[in-house]
């Protein structure tokens, strides 16, 4: 039934290639209107879990449900209601944007007009331009655009802005969070701390085919009980020889006159590192203090 | 709307795409519509003056319209789609059909109506520039022969080269295997080398294979006032048996996702 229960739940999803375990018993919830992102290094089974959540590939072994049906039985009705964007780019080459829009719009019972497509991701100066001839990121805005062709419910994209440039990486976030505009959910892989971070409501981390970690991007470090890092500079001829700490950090100095810290009481250090610089009249400049980031828990669970 | 309407609805669609894709390919264009006109000009130039005299001593120009007939069908059906169909699997564009709701064997309809077209279109071509050229009547009195010839030959050999994806790799050896499939075919089968000129026990072990028997049929289609023997039905029976061979393999063996 549309609309009811979470858009993707899948609890024990096993696979096998040969010898290979490329899933090893992976719980997943998505719940609607969510974007999710499956962080994971490379061979860590982000591209064989969506594949199966699409069903293209059939699992060996757990339970799945997308939309409420079992992929596996996937039939016309359900596909109308998702949208792929497969790892690899597949586009027709010598058609345009707008033709390769309006084939895809053949394939859905209401599909999304290709102007409001091609609006949509952003390729309005290429619309007459064929597919072989667009860069590396507009190819994939169209491969995006194609994949919304059905008005999806739910959109996979399969490492949406891996090789491309930061500024390419940049506009491309713009647009799938634009998405969130269309009420669509979305679950995407990448193995890009900084995309998880920026796109997703909620990050599961995949490491050998198993969640290792889950939860929001700005909650997944602190609730690992992982240290907060806080930095300042001090004036050259100040030693910070007599300066009291908390925590369980050292000050480390590094080479260019910066003081570090890594501790896991950064309110207390804080206040006593503010206090006795307050003591002094020093200025700490360049203060800065910075909670565990993804990268931290990302390099700790698969490094 | 019917089931019938928008099935032809729904193929004549992905028809449409095919096409724009076949003539925008300076590939496609060049080998499989240039190319068999070319082959045709230099064959009947340099051997037109010839009599083949097993066939009633036509001109061997007259002989090469039939015999470049069927190179171009079988270029326009088993090697267009052999190698744009592996092309379109190894670029993910059947995986990505796959994930739509298209019903998948209209992307296959869509693409052999395309390979059925152009096939069509060569028939045409390659008996005006034979007429044109070399003064090669148009074989009005056996038009019906040479339609049951063009349709058992284009669908047998549509059929025959979505079987042979299965067997190619990846997009880079497709050009390579079905060249190796068919060249010596066409050698041993008298469409090169007129079939006088050829030993009589290399043409029967040629006559075990499609290419062959789609020639015979064809060639008797031009020429059946020539052809004492008249119809070779059991070329026919041969070239749709091969046709029903490739219809079941491509059904139990093709594929649509790339390698991994």
């Amino acid at each position: 039934m549309p609309g009811a229960g979470p858009a993707v739940r899948a609890e024990g999803l096993s696979k096998e290639f040969g010898q290979t375990v490329a899933l090893d018993g992976l719980d997943l919830l998505v719940e609607t209107g969510e974007i999710v992102a499956v962080l994971g290094p490379n061979g860590a089974g982000k591209t064989t879990l969506l594949t199966i959540l699409e069903g293209l590939l059939q699992r060996d072994g757990g339970a799945v449900e997308v939309l409420g049906i079992d992929p596996a039985a996937a039939d016309p009705d359900w596909r109308e209601r998702i949208g792929i964007v497969l790892q690899e780019t597949a586009l027709e080459p010598l058609l345009t944007v707008r033709e390769s829009l309006e084939l895809y719009a053949g394939y859905y019972r209401d599909p999304m007009p290709p102007d409001e497509l091609i609006a949509l991701v952003g390729l309005g100066d290429s619309a007459d331009v064929r597919a072989g001839r667009l860069s590396g990121g507009q190819r994939r805005r169209l491969d995006v655009g194609i994949a919304m062709s059905g008005r999806p419910e739910l959109l996979f994209l399969d490492e949406p802005t891996t090789g491309f440039d930061p500024a390419a990486r940049r506009s491309a976030w713009a647009m799938i969070a634009g998405l969130r505009e269309r009420a669509t959910t979305v679950l995407l892989t990448t193995h890009y701390m900084e995309e998880a971070a920026e796109l997703a409501d909620r990050v599961v981390i995949v490491d050998d085919g198993r969640v290792v970690a889950h939860g929001t991007p700005a909650g997944l470090g602190s609730e690992r009980g992982l240290k907060t890092a806080i930095s300042f500079r001090l004036p050259t001829d100040v030693e910070p020889g007599d300066l009291p700490l908390p925590g369980d950090g050292r000050l480390v100095r590094d080479d260019s006159g910066n003081f570090s810290l890594e501790t896991d009481r950064p309110t207390a250090d804080l206040e006593a590192i503010t206090a006795w610089a307050g003591t002094r009249g020093i200025e700490l400049d360049e203060l800065s203090v910075r909670p565990p980031s993804l990268e931290d828990v990302y390099l700790e669970l698969t490094g | 709307m019917s089931g019938a309407a928008r099935a032809i609805g729904l193929v004549s669609h992905e028809f449409r795409y095919c096409q724009k894709v076949f003539w925008r390919n300076p590939g496609s264009v060049f080998f499989t519509v240039l190319f068999p006109v070319l082959l045709l000009v230099i064959f009947a130039t340099i051997f037109g003056d010839d009599r083949i005299e097993t066939l009633g001593g036509i001109p061997t120009d007259r002989y090469y319209v039939p015999a470049i007939v069927t190179l171009a069908v079988i270029s326009a059906t088993f090697m267009n789609l052999a190698m744009n169909l592996t092309i379109a699997r190894e670029g993910g564009l059947l995986e990505r059909g796959r994930g739509t709701p298209q019903p998948a064997w209209v992307f296959i309809a869509g693409r052999v109506g395309n390979s059925v077209v152009v096939s069509v279109l060569m028939v045409v071509v390659v008996t005006l520039v034979g007429l044109v050229l070399f003064g090669s009547p148009i074989p009005w009195s056996s038009i019906g022969l040479v339609l049951l010839a063009l349709v058992a030959g284009a669908a047998s050999f549509s059929t025959l080269g979505v079987a042979m994806t299965a067997v190619i790799p990846s997009r880079e050896a497709a050009p390579a295997m079905v060249n190796l499939i068919v060249l010596p075919l066409y050698f041993l089968s008298g469409i090169f080398i007129p079939e006088s000129e050829i030993p009589s026990g290399v043409l029967d072990f040629a006559s075990i294979f499609p290419v062959r028997a789609f020639f015979e049929v064809m060639l008797a289609a031009y020429l059946p006032v020539v052809d004492g023997a008249g119809f070779p039905w059991g070329s026919l029976a041969v070239l749709l048996a091969w046709g029903l061979l490739g219809l079941l393999l491509a059904l139990r063996f093709f594929r649509w996702m790339p390698r991994r």
